[in-house]
């Protein structure tokens, strides 16, 4: 039995989770003399107990939850009783905070869901039972709370018991204890309650103190251990520092380093005690090996003779935790337990409605959805499912650009496609082809809002280059959407996708040797830096076509910002979605009382400084 | 091999001090001189063995700390062989702020917050690790244990980066800065069986001895320098005392108690009644004054 209980208290708004908690504490003998005095001094301020003293304000931290008497993120407590210790994550109940609460549920080994006998199942109530299980916890608790208001009448409560047992039964749990309560009263939260003789049960402390973890037995498991980082103290010291995710280890096991493959048997496990003959899982220990293989932080050490999977191309369900729509096609970053690098995700395959479990159709994941998707690395990593080993089968999602944390996933399984499709290595390469036209084949990538005259530059700039014998082609928007991108819409997710044809389209181009000028709004930083990466920064120009917004409205050529004024065009860029300015373009071309030709030259003079036209113009 | 709840917590924040260090570009480990910072180098230094701690540690020195806390201090980094860092604010020595003086908020501000903000940009330092505990505090218990800091050194609780797993995002923009927090789940009483188990060296004001005080505003303060200007209807008693935490000398109130040895502590620690840090005065300033400190970019 596990000596530290990591569980999670959760249900929908004033279910009166902050209140358990705080009773809890207060039962335990956890709250301190001088922290009951400032608890009567607030809940007489806060409380929305009347005299009585308020134990959710125990819990409810930050300012803005005192004032709002709501629980705005996950607190984190401490408590211990005779027979165990217990880490008790409190979660918000309202909806827009699901994220927090799955990332409580992400380390918790038990959940106590609250439900209010006033109520009963609520859509939230089904929301986070569906989300705990998803992440891997299986032993539930319902806490069938505010009796003190139904009469303590059984009736309620086995009705209630019934319909959440019905609703939870394809939801994996090995347990599911249910417990009439009373938080506030303190009924059957210690000791069995008077008031409801007809329970015989657990106490809620009874059921928490003698839960039996049914942990997938990690130990029995094949070794696993991300390096985290490698010590070099001196010349005769090389280690490899890390946490042991699965399994155990030995002094002369043979393992292997994931992805290269190499292989080595272990010289010596050492921590700052002492060296040790072997060690398991959980420790984190320093690993050294007889031969000098190349490891590095990242790589994986796995028993040789059952590895774990490598691949680049995973099905995986993500649950969206930004404001902003995940965007299909955009790069994002993967960090996991042994990895961080850029990935791309697919539209999703399908959602998942969490009241219903139902699949449901759906283009994009919204804050708080769920989804499974497939989704793309750059770099094949070692993994395992998220059901086998939470720690190898998890990662986060990162926005490159805010760097704001804003997904969480679980690997279920790898997709065998990216295998079979190898890359050609040709033979003539670009370079050749560069020699022969006598030029630096590369992409100059315009960008500007709608009439800011990228087209009329781009075609001033081609005639220039042509003029001097250089193999040019011009890229232009509203070509390409009437042709290859005719089924891509203006959201931001067909966006994406139009921006990374275009770049692998340009690629292709500059690859047979030519000067490729592309004119395109593209309007978010991070799709620019998607085609900067597809194309290769040494070979891409970003010219910033920089006209005001009042100006290129001004012109209005094609008539479209009138139409985006009256509504008729959503999503217009400068309009109804924003234009993101490049920050630190190769050439920012000012357009206002300047001729197209004089604006092409800004363009040439900056092509010329990066050696593109070698033989002048 | 039976792995208690130490161990585990040991585990968890030896993992913590490997994935900041090796996504720092110049990290550095806030070293307070307390039980806490005491327990956070011996977990530093179990981390990176047999390297020593790729980071200095660094103190903001008020001018009013214990004599007994420089002086463990400057053994303990000779003892380490790490490098130690001693920040005082320069304009706080111009104005010659004091608690007493200025009273405690403005003393805390201009020599603890407003000092660590300027050595943290002297220095560049990027990431910092910090011994604050969930348990410590009501802000606290919501704190992320990877701590995301603006470019004014400022904490917004309601946009906190979520932290599934122990997968941590220290990514930042320049200028940006990360705090990090091995202790996180660590309570008042781990500290002190940890301490135990480990024989981890400590000032010896945790323990029980006879020493000077004077009772002030309700607090047991130790006379441990001619600044406390004790007044005429304060007299001066030796009394058998220990702290429960240690800060700035005026700031820190004594508990009475007999326990001189670490068995003692422990013993005293599972049968006590107040939180450890009613014994400050930084805290009692108003309600949610350590959440509006944290803001302002206090550690």
């Amino acid at each position: 039995m596990s000596d530290v209980l990591k569980f999670i208290t959760c249900g929908s708004v004033d279910d009166g989770k902050s209140t358990l908690i705080g009773r809890m504490l207060h039962d335990s003998h956890m709250i301190f003399d001088d922290q009951v005095k400032e608890l009567e001094v607030s809940s007489k301020k806060f409380g929305t107990t009347g005299e009585a003293i308020d134990f959710a304000l125990l819990v409810d931290g930050l300012a803005a939850e005192r004032e709002q008497g709501i629980t705005i993120d996950v607190a984190y407590r401490y408590f211990k009783t005779d027979k165990r210790r217990f880490i008790v994550a409190d979660t918000p109940g309202h909806i827009q905070y699901t994220r927090n609460m799955a990332t409580a549920a992400s380390t918790a080994e038990l959940a106590v869901i609250l439900v209010d006998a006033r109520q009963g199942i609520l859509p939230q109530t089904k929301r986070h039972s569906y989300v705990v299980s998803m992440l891997g916890v299986r032993n539930v608790i319902v806490a069938i709370n505010k009796m003190d208001l139904v009469d303590y009448d059984q009736g309620v409560f086995d009705q209630i018991s019934a319909e959440y047992k019905a609703f939870a039964k394809d939801l994996g749990f090995a347990s599911i204890d249910l417990i009439p309560v009373s938080a506030l009263k303190g009924d059957n939260i210690c000791d069995q309650s008077p008031d409801m003789p007809w329970y015989t049960g657990h106490s809620l402390f009874g059921a928490l103190e003698t839960a039996e973890i049914s942990k997938a037995a990690l130990v029995d498991k094949a070794f696993r251990m991300p390096v985290q980082m490698v010590t070099r103290p001196n010349l005769d010291f090389r280690g490899f520092a890390g946490t042991i995710a699965a399994g155990s280890v030995s002094v002369g096991q043979k393992l292997v380093a994931l992805p290269s493959g190499k292989t080595s048997h272990v010289k010596s496990i050492v921590t700052y005690e002492a060296e040790h003959d072997a060690a398991e899982t959980g420790q984190a220990v320093t690993i050294t090996l007889q031969d000098e293989i190349d490891i590095s932080r990242g790589d994986l050490l796995s028993c040789a003779e059952e590895p774990c999977g490598i691949a680049d191309v995973f099905r995986c369900k993500i649950l969206w935790m930004a404001d902003d729509a995940m965007v299909a096609g955009r790069q994002y970053i993967f960090k996991s337990s042994v990895s961080e690098q850029v990935c791309t995700i697919e539209k999703p395959k399908h959602l998942i409605d969490i009241e219903t479990l139902q699949h449901v159709a759906g283009e994009r994941l919204e804050l708080n959805d769920i989804g499974v998707c497939e989704l793309y690395l750059n770099k094949r990593c070692a993994y395992e499912a998220y059901g086998d080993n939470r720690a190898l089968g998890s990662f986060i999602l990162i926005d490159r650009h805010t760097n704001q944390t804003v997904g969480m996933g679980m690997i279920e399984h790898e997709m065998r496609r990216s295998t079979n499709v190898h890359h050609q290595d040709l033979t003539i390469t670009r370079e050749k082809r560069a020699d022969m036209k006598g030029q630096k084949p590369s992409v100059v990538w315009m960008t500007g809002l709608s009439g800011a005259g990228k087209s009329t530059i781009a075609n001033a700039l081609e005639k220039k280059l042509f003029a001097a014998d250089y193999h040019t082609i011009v890229l232009d928007g509203d070509n390409i959407r009437r042709g290859i991108n005719i089924d891509l819409g203006f959201t931001d997710q067909d966006r994406a996708e139009n921006i990374r044809r275009i770049a692998e389209i340009a690629k292709l181009m500059m690859d047979a040797g030519l000067i490729v000028v592309v004119s395109f709004i593209s309007p978010f930083e991070a799709e620019r830096n998607m085609a900067k990466e597809i194309i290769g920064a040494e070979n891409f120009v970003e010219v910033h076509i920089d006209t005001p917004l009042e100006l290129a409205e001004k012109r209005d050529v094609k008539g479209l910002y009138k139409k985006a004024r009256a509504g008729k065009i959503p999503n217009f860029t400068g309009i109804g979605s924003p234009y993101e300015i490049p920050e630190n373009p190769d050439v920012r071309v000012k357009t206002q009382d300047r001729a197209p030709e004089e604006c092409a030259d800004d363009v040439l003079s900056v092509l010329a400084e990066r050696h593109i036209l070698p033989r002048g113009i | 091999m039976t792995k208690t709840h130490l161990d585990t917590l040991e585990n968890e924040a030896i993992h913590i001090f490997r994935e900041a260090a090796e996504q720092a570009d110049n990290p550095v480990m806030l070293y307070s001189i307390g039980k806490d910072s005491s327990v956070l180098l011996h977990l530093a230094l179990k981390a990176f063995y047999p390297a020593v701690p790729p980071f200095p540690l660094l103190h903001v020195d008020t001018r009013w700390k214990f004599k007994e806390m420089i002086a463990f201090r400057d053994r303990r980094a000779k003892e380490t062989g790490m490098e130690l860092v001693v920040h005082i604010n320069p304009e706080g020595i111009e104005q010659n702020i004091g608690p007493i003086t200025h009273g405690s908020s403005v003393h805390t501000d201009v020599m603890k917050t407003q000092s660590l903000k300027q050595a943290l940009d002297k220095y560049g330092y990027d990431l910092a690790f910090g011994g604050a505990r969930r348990d410590e505090e009501k802000s606290r218990a919501k704190e992320r244990v990877f701590s995301f800091r603006d470019k004014n050194h400022g904490w917004d609780p309601k946009n906190q980066r979520p932290e599934p797993w122990n997968i941590y995002n220290s990514r930042k923009n320049k200028g940006e800065s990360v705090r990090v927090f091995p202790l996180s789940n660590w309570t008042e009483l781990d500290i002190w069986e940890y301490i135990k188990r480990e024989n981890i060296d400590l000032v010896p004001l945790y323990f029980a001895e006879e020493r000077p005080v004077i009772e002030r505003d309700g607090m047991l303060l130790m006379v441990d320098d001619e600044r406390l200007e004790v007044q005429p209807d304060e007299p001066v008693e030796n009394r058998m005392i220990r702290f429960r935490t240690l800060g700035c000398y005026p700031l820190t109130g004594a508990i009475e108690s007999d326990a001189a040895n670490l068995d003692d502590i422990v013993a005293e620690m599972k049968n006590v009644t107040t939180s450890e840090r009613s014994g400050r005065a930084i805290d009692q300033d108003s309600n949610a004054s350590m959440e509006k400190k944290k803001r302002e970019g206090y550690f």
